[in-house]
């Protein structure tokens, strides 16, 4: 077991370098600091002399690849992308273009983006299942077919939709609810709440309908035929039987996100002004501020990469059947 | 009056999937067992209306897919690039008000200062120069003259219906190989093997009433109300589908050829070839999706704001992004189809027929096209309508992110990104937004409702389970 973990966190070198050797082409080569320089300053304030002293000061001077200046391994050292890349892996970001530390910066907003997605997370697939088994237990009704498109409509509206209209009934029409904004202890619920119950409702459309065709996969073998032929009642074979196997998939599936809830939600985040990750990253694709978005960039395929071991190890715990090696 | 046709990038695309459709469907009716699946599609009424409905938007979309240029009377080119449907909405784009103005409203939204013809000033929502201008007395006619104009629309649309009906009849009564009156109940009434010309003929129906309604009105007011600058918001949405569609489907034209190539390759090769192909998907996908389109899509404005000089007309330049923002979204798409072809010629390449073809020495590249492909185009075909919805809403959230299409070009992201400020308003301004979100939803529901049941008529999974899963 600690062997397959081994090697497949050693496995997920190469995928980082990929990650990095693509995010530093896209940032670096294709749109040259000159360039990034350029967008900063405005168009007023273009001047070579300008240029070199804003590369100066954000610490963008040095050659891409190969110093020139440098000798040894000092040539290879000393540039842009052992700077801006290779750093990464020590979990070293750096400092964003206005300065700020982005490694402090992430440590304090990810707190914030975890408070609104573990509840998204853990209440979504709860209501889902429940909304998906409720269809199972009415299959074949008219009922089912209702849900079932029902599903359909759902998922077909617009997550924008969901939250502009959550943001103008709930907080502005009834004011239930505060329309915005983030705050800590017990206070902070209310904030929280909103966001959660919108992103909850924008997602049962699509989850839904995802475990309700697991259950019915499951609920066409030959086990759930047994279990009836013995006389069990249809909501015990539903939650004895067809709920116990079907979670293998849904919880092996969701595994692989349960890292990734730490950066937050991008739209959620930004339309109700929590300081989490994800507006933090939207912010820097707006302000394009390269350091930032690399660093997210980073941070996102690392977490990935240990979503997908998870859910690896995951099928182990659930699954005695399946043996790693 | 003269006129240059102007092709744009994107046009070129669109008119090159409409080739590729049509030898398609040729494709189809030449072999039976797609025949049967496809017909299996259209007997289902939800398969079919959600097609008519789809085949609404694709065609507003084509027309808007025809550009060209006027040529002005001074002889020089007009800058202004426009479609064909352009055209036929010019009632829209002539008849533009100052700023908002609430759907079929006669007054404008907000209170001016107006000067009385006696100098004094007063502070009154002054008339539309075009919304409700025939009316002598807005308070009075207002109400009389909207259901005037909807009753006539409607009764147009009812008319076109029967017409239609009529049309269908015609070439059915032949191939029926009954009487004209016969066919009719039959569309009515199917027989047994009918695909559902019933809900065809409804569906069709329905869309002619609303059309008909919704052009009886605009001919006097501005049904969806007008946007900041006074622009018909209708006319905005209407444009809006082409950007839709050119998200939904040219995006999947990209990610095709590297999807199917490298899947069937790693599938079938194995060995290194598929420890890299896997390696580059494993990478790519490890990406965050947004992240990755939005550090790409800011590298391509760059890149535009540089060369700014070298297109000749706006339209040229958004119409440059727009595809930029396909060729992205689609090479970091093609990911799980490449996965999903992957493991499926993995268990293929073991059956017996494929042996065989191997012990007779046919070629890799011979068997790949010849024995795997054709038994993996169920799954493409299913992959390829389910994307379709997801990429048009996932239009809407890049627009948001600010990294979607260009901002001059109408959608229905950046509608509802502009919306955004006008729901803060007082008073609110609620109709570009609702205006976006009924038109997407609309494409997009029919969208996920034909992909339902193409997924339920080709997925030999529930076909064996008796069509309906």
């Amino acid at each position: 077991m600690i062997r397959y973990i081994l090697r497949r966190l050693l496995y997920a070198i190469p995928i980082l370098i990929g990650v990095n050797l693509i995010t530093f082409f896209l940032f670096f080569v294709v749109n040259t600091p000159d360039n990034m320089a350029r967008i900063h300053l405005g168009v007023k304030h273009v001047t070579p002399e300008a240029i070199e002293q804003w590369k100066a000061e954000h610490g963008y001077d040095k050659p891409l690849f190969h110093n020139p200046e440098q000798h040894g391994i000092r040539a290879v050292t000393e540039t842009l992308f052992v700077d801006r890349s290779i750093k990464l892996f020590s979990f070293d970001f750096g400092k964003a273009d206005d300065g700020r530390d982005i490694a402090r910066d992430i440590k304090t907003r990810m707190w914030p983006s975890l408070a609104i997605a573990l509840p998204v997370f853990v209440i979504g697939i709860m209501v889902n299942i429940t909304a998906a088994l409720l269809m199972i237990f009415y299959r074949g009704t008219r009922l089912e077919y209702a849900g079932v498109a029902g599903l359909i409509a759902l998922m077909s509206i617009s997550s924008l939709f969901y939250i502009i209209a959550g943001q103008y009934f709930i907080a502005k029409l009834w004011q239930w609810l505060p329309i915005s904004g983030f705050g800590g202890g017990i206070d902070g619920f209310k904030f929280i709440l909103l966001p959660v119950l919108v992103s909850v409702a924008a997602g049962i459309g699509s989850g839904a309908r995802w475990y309700r065709t697991i259950f019915i996969e499951e609920i066409g073998k030959d086990y759930v035929r047994t279990a009836r032929a013995k006389g069990l009642s249809e909501l015990r074979v539903l939650f004895r039987h067809v709920l116990k196997n079907g979670m293998i998939p849904i919880l092996t599936g969701a595994v692989v996100v349960l890292p990734l809830l730490f950066t937050g939600s991008l739209v959620t985040e930004s339309f109700f002004g929590i300081p989490g990750l994800g507006s933090y990253t939207i912010d820097a694709i707006r302000a394009q501020d390269f350091a930032i978005v690399q660093s997210m960039v980073f941070l996102g395929s690392a977490l990935y990469i240990l979503g997908l071991l998870l859910t690896d190890l995951s099928y182990t715990l659930v699954d005695p059947r399946v043996k790693l090696t | 009056m003269s006129f240059q046709p102007v092709i744009l990038w994107t046009d070129a695309l669109i008119w090159l999937l409409v080739l590729i459709c049509g030898g398609f469907a040729w494709h189809i009716a030449r072999t039976p067992a797609l025949r049967a699946s496809w017909r299996k599609v259209l007997a289902r009424p939800m398969g079919m209306s959600s097609l008519a409905v789809l085949g609404v938007f694709v065609l507003v979309g084509l027309a808007d897919s025809l550009h060209y240029r006027e040529r002005l009377d001074n002889g020089q080119l007009d800058v202004e690039v426009k479609s064909l449907l352009d055209r036929a909405l010019v009632p829209f784009t002539a008849r533009n008000e100052r700023t908002y103005s609430a759907p079929l409203a006669t007054h404008a939204q907000s209170r001016e200062t107006v000067q009385r013809p006696d100098g004094s000033t007063v502070r009154e929502t002054p008339r539309l120069q075009f919304g409700g201008a025939h009316l002598a007395d807005p308070q009075q006619d207002w109400l009389g003259d909207v259901m005037a104009r909807t009753l006539k629309g409607l009764a147009l649309g009812l008319a076109a219906s029967l017409l239609f009906a009529v049309l269908l009849a015609v070439p059915l009564k032949r191939l029926w190989r009954c009487g004209f009156a016969a066919a009719l109940v039959r569309l009515w009434r199917p027989q047994e093997g009918d695909i559902a010309w019933k809900s065809l003929l409804l569906t069709v129906s329905m869309l002619l009433l609303t059309c008909g309604a919704v052009a009886s009105l605009a001919g006097g007011y501005h049904v969806f109300g007008t946007d900041k600058v006074g622009q018909d918001v209708l006319y905005q949405s209407l444009k809006s589908i082409r950007t839709g569609l050119v998200i939904g489907t040219l995006t999947t034209l990209v990610t095709l050829p590297a999807a199917i190539g490298l899947g069937l390759l790693a599938g079938y090769f194995r060995g290194w070839v598929d420890d890299f192909i896997q390696y580059v998907y494993t990478t790519l996908n490890s990406i965050p999706w947004v992240l990755l389109v939005a550090a790409a899509v800011l590298i391509v404005q760059v890149f535009i704001e540089q060369n700014e000089a070298s297109f000749s007309s706006v339209a040229e330049r958004a119409d440059v992004r727009l595809l930029a923002l396909c060729v992205i979204i689609g090479l970091t798409g093609w990911t799980g189809l490449a996965r999903l072809l992957r493991a499926e010629t993995l268990k293929l390449r073991e059956l017996d027929y494929v042996t065989a073809a191997r012990a007779f020495g046919v070629s890799g590249p011979r068997i790949l096209a010849r024995h795997i492909l054709p038994n993996v185009q169920h799954l493409i075909l299913i992959t390829v309508v389910m994307d379709f919805s997801g990429l048009v809403l996932a239009e809407a959230i890049l627009s948001y992110v600010g990294v979607g299409v260009d901002p001059v070009m109408n959608s229905w992201g950046n509608m509802i990104n502009a919306a955004r400020m006008e729901l803060a308003r007082e008073p609110i301004v609620w109709w570009p937004l609702l205006a976006a979100f009924s038109f997407m939803f609309a494409l997009v529901l029919a969208a996920n409702l034909f992909a339902d049941v193409v997924q339920d008529a080709f997925d030999p999974r529930t076909a064996a389970r008796g069509g309906k899963a």
